[in-house]
C-alpha cells in the first residue's frame, strides 16, 4: 500500500487547480435517414449490412451467403436464426470453439455514425463469442439505432462484466498501409438490420 | 546520438525516405477525411481539452474512484512508483499462477517499463499480438510508430522476416497472405497462453470499467481464453465518466487512421467468469509531469499517433531518429521531461510548423511546449557546445550594428573571392544541401541611404 499512498500523495499535490467538467451536453451529430446510414457505415467499416422486415427474413437471408452456406459449426444466440449446429453453452472449454465457422449475436443497439454494434457479452455462454468464429453475425433492430457515441452512452448501463463496440470485421493495416480484412477475430461481420 | 545525427542516417536512403513520408501521409490525408466527416470537430476538440483538464485537477479523486468501483467489481488494483515496481507486480503474478505464455496486446506502457525483457529473463514467453508489433519483436526492434509499429518496414523485408522466423515460404510480399501466416501463427499463441495482458485506454472512474480499443481483436482474442487478464496503465488514463468516452472516442479512431470508430471498442467491467483481471496503476515519472504547469497538458495525450503523421520532420527522418520509444511531437514534449539531458535534442525535431497542434485531438499545445522545452534546454546548459557558441554570436552579431555591418561586409567578400566549395563548407549545416546566395555589392542599409536619403 505504500506505493498506492506515494502515488496518489505526489498526484495529490501536482494537481492543477479546479477546472470544471464542461459536461457532454450540447455535442452530436442528426441524420435525416438513421437506417439508410447506418447501413451506409456498416459498409464503410468492412461489414455488410442486409435490411430485413423481420427475423424470419434475417433468417432467410443469412442462410443465403456463403458464411452461412459454407459454414459446418454454427452458434446462433438468436432463436429462429442461423440454424445453430451446436450449442455453445454446452462447451465447457472456450478454447474448444476455435475453428467455428459462424456464431450470430444479438445486438443491444446500432450506432449510425461509424456503423458500431453494442454487445452485451454478459449476455453469453463464453466472452470468445464474438472474437474466435471465423465469421460473426449481428441482429440489430432497428428501433434500436442511435444517431452518435453521445446517444449511445445515454442508452447503455455499464457493469458488472464485458461489452463492446463492434465495428466491421477484425482488420488491420500494419502491413504497409495495405488493408486487410481478418486479422485475428472474425474475417465477416454481417448486420441484419431488422424492421428497417 | 542526438535526432539530427540519426535522422542524417535514416535520409541517406532517398528513396526510402519518400517512401516513408508519403506512406504517413496517407495516413495524415485519411485523418482530415475523418474529421471533416464530423460537423461537431472543433467542438469536440474542445470538450476533451477540458475533460481532461478536469480530470487532472481531481486526478487522486478519480483514481481513486476508478480503484474502489473496479475492487467491488472484483478486479485487483495494483499500484507501481516506477517501471521496475511494475514488472515485478507483474511477474508476481505470473509466477504465482504458473503462467508461461503471455500474450500481450498494444501497450506502449509495457515497452517504456520494459517488461517483455524483464520477462524473458525469468522464463516466460512474451508474445506480442499486435501484427505490427509481433513483425518488430519477431525483428528485435521497438516500434517506430505509436499505432503503427512496423511503418518504416517494407512488405519485402516483412515477408523475409516472415521466412526466417515463422516459416512461411520464401518470397511472399502480398500483405494479405502474409496477415494470414500471422492469423495462424499467433491463433496457436492465443489457444496456448496461459495469461493476457492489454494496455489501457481509458479507465472509467464512475463504473471502475476499462476500455481497450483495437482493430485486430488481438486483446479480445488475448483476454477472452486464459485465466488471467493484467491491464497496464498510467495514471493519466483515467477518466471520470462513461458518458465522456462519446468525446473521446469520436476522436481517437478518426484522429488515428481516419476511421469512424476502431473495430473493438471492448469494456471490461470486472473479470470473466471464472478468472481473474488485475489493473496495474503505474506512476514512472506521471506525477511529476503533473507538477510542471507548463508541461502538464501533454499529459492529456491518448496515443493516436496524429501528430507523428501530420509531422514534417517525423515523417522524413522516422521513428528511430528519436532518443525516446515515443517519437515524434509527442515523444519529445514528454521525454525531456523524464530525462532533459539525455533527451535534449528532441525539442528541436520540430520545424515549430505547428500542424502537430492543429490535428491534436485533445488540443495540446503541442508546438508551444517544444518550444518551451527549447527554452529549458539552453537554461539547463544542455545545448551543444556547437549551438550554444553560434546562438551566442548570433546574440552579438544582432546586438552591436556596427558589428553586423561588419560581419554582412565580410560576408560579402568571402563570397565573392572564395570557391563556392569552401564557402558552403563554411557556412556549416545550411550549406549541406543548398547553393549559397551570388553576393549582392551593397548591403540593404547602403541601399537604402543610397535611394531613400539616411535609415
Amino acid at each position: 500500500m505504500a506505493s498506492r499512498d506515494d502515488i496518489l500523495g505526489a498526484v495529490r499535490r501536482a494537481q492543477p487547480p479546479a477546472a470544471a467538467h464542461p459536461g457532454v451536453a450540447g455535442l452530436g451529430t442528426r441524420f435525416p435517414d438513421l437506417a439508410a446510414k447506418f447501413a451506409e457505415m456498416v459498409a464503410v467499416v468492412g461489414g455488410t449490412c442486409l435490411r430485413v422486415p423481420d427475423l424470419a427474413a434475417a433468417d432467410r437471408a443469412l442462410r443465403e451467403l456463403p458464411v452461412h452456406r459454407e459454414a459446418k459449426r454454427i452458434a446462433s444466440l438468436v432463436p429462429g436464426v442461423g440454424g445453430a449446429t451446436f450449442d455453445p453453452a454446452a462447451v465447457g472449454d472456450p478454447h474448444e470453439l476455435a475453428g467455428m465457422d459462424l456464431c450470430v449475436l444479438a445486438a443491444e443497439l446500432g450506432v449510425a455514425e461509424n456503423g458500431a454494434v453494442w454487445l452485451d457479452v454478459r449476455k453469453l455462454p463464453h466472452q470468445a463469442l464474438f472474437v474466435i468464429p471465423e465469421h460473426v453475425a449481428v441482429v440489430v433492430q432497428a428501433s434500436t439505432l442511435v444517431h452518435d457515441m453521445h446517444q449511445a452512452y445515454a442508452a447503455i448501463s455499464h457493469g458488472p462484466g464485458f461489452a463492446l463496440f463492434l465495428s466491421g470485421p477484425s482488420k488491420t493495416a500494419d502491413i504497409e498501409q495495405a488493408l486487410v480484412i481478418g486479422a485475428h477475430g472474425a474475417r465477416s461481420c454481417t448486420v441484419l438490420l431488422v424492421g428497417a | 546520438m542526438g535526432h539530427a545525427e540519426s535522422a542524417a542516417l535514416f535520409v541517406r536512403d532517398d528513396e526510402r525516405t519518400h517512401w516513408h513520408d508519403q506512406a504517413l501521409w496517407f495516413v495524415r490525408q485519411k485523418r482530415d477525411a475523418g474529421a471533416r466527416s464530423v460537423p461537431d470537430w472543433e467542438a469536440l476538440r474542445e470538450r476533451a481539452e477540458a475533460i481532461k483538464a478536469h480530470t487532472q485537477s481531481r486526478m487522486a479523486e478519480y483514481l481513486e474512484e476508478f480503484e474502489r468501483n473496479a475492487t467491488r467489481l472484483g478486479a485487483t488494483v495494483h499500484w507501481a512508483r516506477d517501471g521496475e515496481e511494475h514488472n515485478r507486480i507483474v511477474h508476481g503474478l505470473l509466477q504465482a499462477r504458473g503462467a508461461k505464455l503471455l500474450v500481450k496486446s498494444k501497450s506502449m506502457l509495457t515497452e517504456e517499463c520494459h517488461l517483455n525483457p524483464y520477462l524473458e529473463a525469468r522464463g516466460i514467453e512474451v508474445v506480442d499480438t499486435d501484427l505490427g508489433e509481433r513483425i518488430v519483436q519477431l525483428n528485435h526492434q521497438p516500434p517506430s510508430h505509436i499505432v503503427m509499429p512496423a511503418i518504416h518496414m517494407k512488405r519485402e523485408e516483412i515477408g523475409v522476416l516472415f521466412h526466417d522466423t515463422i516459416g512461411t515460404q520464401a518470397g511472399l510480399t502480398d500483405p494479405k497472405a502474409l496477415t494470414e501466416a500471422a492469423r495462424q501463427h499467433l491463433r496457436q499463441k492465443f489457444l496456448g497462453a496461459t495469461a493476457g495482458m492489454t494496455g489501457v485506454n481509458f479507465a472509467i472512474a464512475e463504473t471502475g470499467g476499462i476500455v481497450v480499443v483495437t482493430n485486430e481483436g488481438n486483446a479480445d482474442m488475448g483476454t477472452s481464453l486464459p485465466p488471467i487478464h493484467i491491464a497496464s496503465m498510467g495514471i493519466e488514463k483515467v477518466i471520470p465518466r462513461a458518458e465522456d468516452l462519446g468525446v473521446f472516442l469520436r476522436l481517437l479512431a478518426r484522429s488515428a487512421t481516419g476511421q469512424p470508430v476502431s473495430s473493438y471498442t471492448s469494456h471490461f467491467h470486472g473479470p470473466r467468469r471464472g478468472s481473474e483481471l488485475h489493473v496495474v496503476v503505474v506512476d514512472n515519472g506521471r506525477s511529476a509531469l503533473l507538477r510542471e504547469a507548463g508541461f502538464r497538458r501533454a499529459l492529456a495525450c491518448i496515443r493516436c499517433g496524429a501528430c507523428l503523421n501530420t509531422c514534417p520532420v517525423y515523417r522524413r527522418s522516422g521513428g528511430y531518429s528519436y532518443t525516446w520509444l515515443i517519437p515524434g511531437p509527442i515523444g519529445s514534449t514528454l521525454a525531456p521531461g523524464r530525462d532533459p539531458a539525455a533527451h535534449a535534442s528532441l525539442p528541436f525535431a520540430s520545424s515549430l510548423c505547428g500542424s502537430c497542434t492543429d490535428v491534436c485531438p485533445v488540443r495540446i499545445d503541442l508546438h508551444h511546449q517544444l518550444l518551451a522545452w527549447r527554452r529549458e534546454i539552453v537554461a539547463r546548459g544542455l545545448l551543444p557546445a556547437g549551438k550554444r557558441w553560434g546562438m551566442r554570436l548570433a546574440s552579438w552579431l544582432l546586438r552591436f550594428t556596427w558589428l553586423y555591418a561588419l560581419a554582412g561586409r565580410a560576408a560579402r567578400f568571402f563570397l565573392r573571392v572564395l570557391p563556392p566549395a569552401w564557402t558552403r563548407g563554411l557556412s556549416g549545416a545550411w550549406g549541406r544541401q543548398r547553393e549559397l546566395p551570388v553576393a549582392p555589392p551593397e548591403s540593404f542599409r547602403e541601399l537604402y541611404r543610397r535611394t531613400r536619403g539616411q535609415p
